[in-house]
């Protein structure tokens, strides 16, 4: 079955952020997203999900690598100076690209 | 001993010695959604009786109270803990925001104490959330450039789900009264006290986890979060006196005026001011203050509304 080739944005951060996310991913074009409740650790400390303040979110976006490159680097600008904050990108290949 | 407070003990405990004990995050959830609303409505089913005459000035000074609170901190966190004053105002901001959790163990342990306190109290929790994190942000603000979203800020602290739910518990209550409330009094009422209970554990288990940030905190954040709740809980005690609250009223005013929110404040100062340091204040306020006014300050604040009452 015939694959196109789309980016898979995975930005991990504080549940603090999840609404601008939300915002940033629409206003850069992303078609939808998928938000799960994660929780880790890193250099400075960890994040266990226990109660409101300590929690984490896993934002997944399926994009054009455009919309991905501009939505990283403003998520990046904006977030990681004061939040937990972690993102990374993959190749993916979509089904339906107008979903995408 | 109360037993809700062993129960903070035991959780703090568990944490400190690293068990695996783990409640679910829903159940963490669902027992504050519980806690909130039984607060709510308990306060509602009284409020309609109360002359509004009473009710009104004791809530314009519990907001003033609120208000004021992050002023006198600031200044104190500020010149004698070197803070710089990102990190100083949200500290403030949690110390005059409230915790629920400890107005609810002061609840529970006046009525053990067969000591009674106005009824409207809730409602005096409600309106003390909001406006020490408002203080808070405007000091963390004030003589930068940066705007601040008050729109959505407002959004975030009346529609977030304590305020959310402490008021709409409280309208509810107001609507039905005592009769309309029966149905559901076994599930609101009566299990009020084993809920507490489960919910301490898991706050001793959360708290046990911030010790980790006091290290980091230093002795004056440690000093400050001992400290603060004396002092600010005299305030308390005497500004309830002023207004005419009962004992009962003042140990829970006083009680109100000396915890810190680690529910409402958190979640708005990480989106108003993300350039404080969470650990910071939420190592002193859960870490230090929390356990502190639950094994120590409670009692304490009830002398002092006895002494201020003179009685």
């Amino acid at each position: 079955m015939q694959t196109h080739a789309k980016k898979l944005l995975v930005i991990i951060g504080e549940a603090a952020l999840e609404k601008n996310l939300i915002r940033d991913a629409r206003s850069f074009g992303a078609h939808g997203y998928t938000i799960s409740d994660v929780r880790g650790g890193g250099e400075r400390g960890d994040r266990e999900a226990r109660w409101e303040a300590d929690r984490s979110i896993e934002m997944k976006v399926v994009c054009d690598a455009l919309v991905a490159e501009q939505l990283a680097q403003h998520v990046l600008a904006s977030y990681a100076p004061n939040y937990a904050l972690s993102l990374f990108t993959t190749d993916v290949g979509v089904f339906r690209p107008a979903k995408f | 001993m109360d037993p809700v407070v062993l129960f903070f003990l035991l959780g703090l405990v568990a944490r400190i010695a690293k068990s695996d004990l783990r409640l679910p995050e829903a159940m963490y959830d669902a027992l504050a959604v519980y806690l909130l609303l039984a607060i709510g409505l308990k306060g509602g089913v009284q409020l309609a009786q109360q002359p509004l005459a009473t009710v009104l000035p004791q809530a314009a000074a519990a907001i003033a109270l609120g208000a004021a609170i992050p002023l006198l901190a600031f200044p104190v966190l500020r010149s004698a803990g070197r803070l710089g004053r990102a990190d100083a105002a949200s500290i403030a901001a949690h110390y005059g925001s409230v915790s629920v959790v400890t107005f609810a163990v002061a609840s529970s342990f006046l009525a053990a104490q067969a000591i009674a306190a106005e009824s409207h109290m809730p409602l005096i929790v409600a309106l003390m959330e909001a406006p020490g994190i408002v203080v808070g942000i405007v000091l963390a603000r004030a003589g930068g450039a940066q705007r601040i979203a008050w729109g959505a800020l407002a959004h975030e602290v009346i529609f977030g789900k304590s305020v959310l739910l402490l008021l709409g518990g409280l309208a509810i209550g107001t609507v039905v009264g005592p009769e309309g409330i029966k149905p559901i009094a076994p599930l609101f009422t009566d299990l009020f006290k084993g809920v507490l209970a489960l919910f301490l554990l898991e706050m001793g288990l959360v708290a046990g986890g911030r010790i980790g940030d006091l290290k980091r905190a230093g002795p004056f954040l440690v000093a400050f979060g001992l400290g603060a709740p004396l002092v600010l809980g005299a305030l308390g005690a005497l500004v309830g006196h002023v207004v005419g609250l009962s004992t009962g009223g003042c140990t829970l005013l006083a009680t109100l005026a000396a915890s810190a929110s680690y529910i409402a404040a958190p979640t708005a100062m990480r989106i108003a001011v993300p350039e404080a340091n969470p650990a910071l204040s939420i190592g002193v306020s859960l870490g230090v203050t929390f356990p502190f006014n639950i094994f120590v300050g409670i009692p304490v604040y009830l002398q002092f509304a006895r002494w201020i009452g003179g009685s």
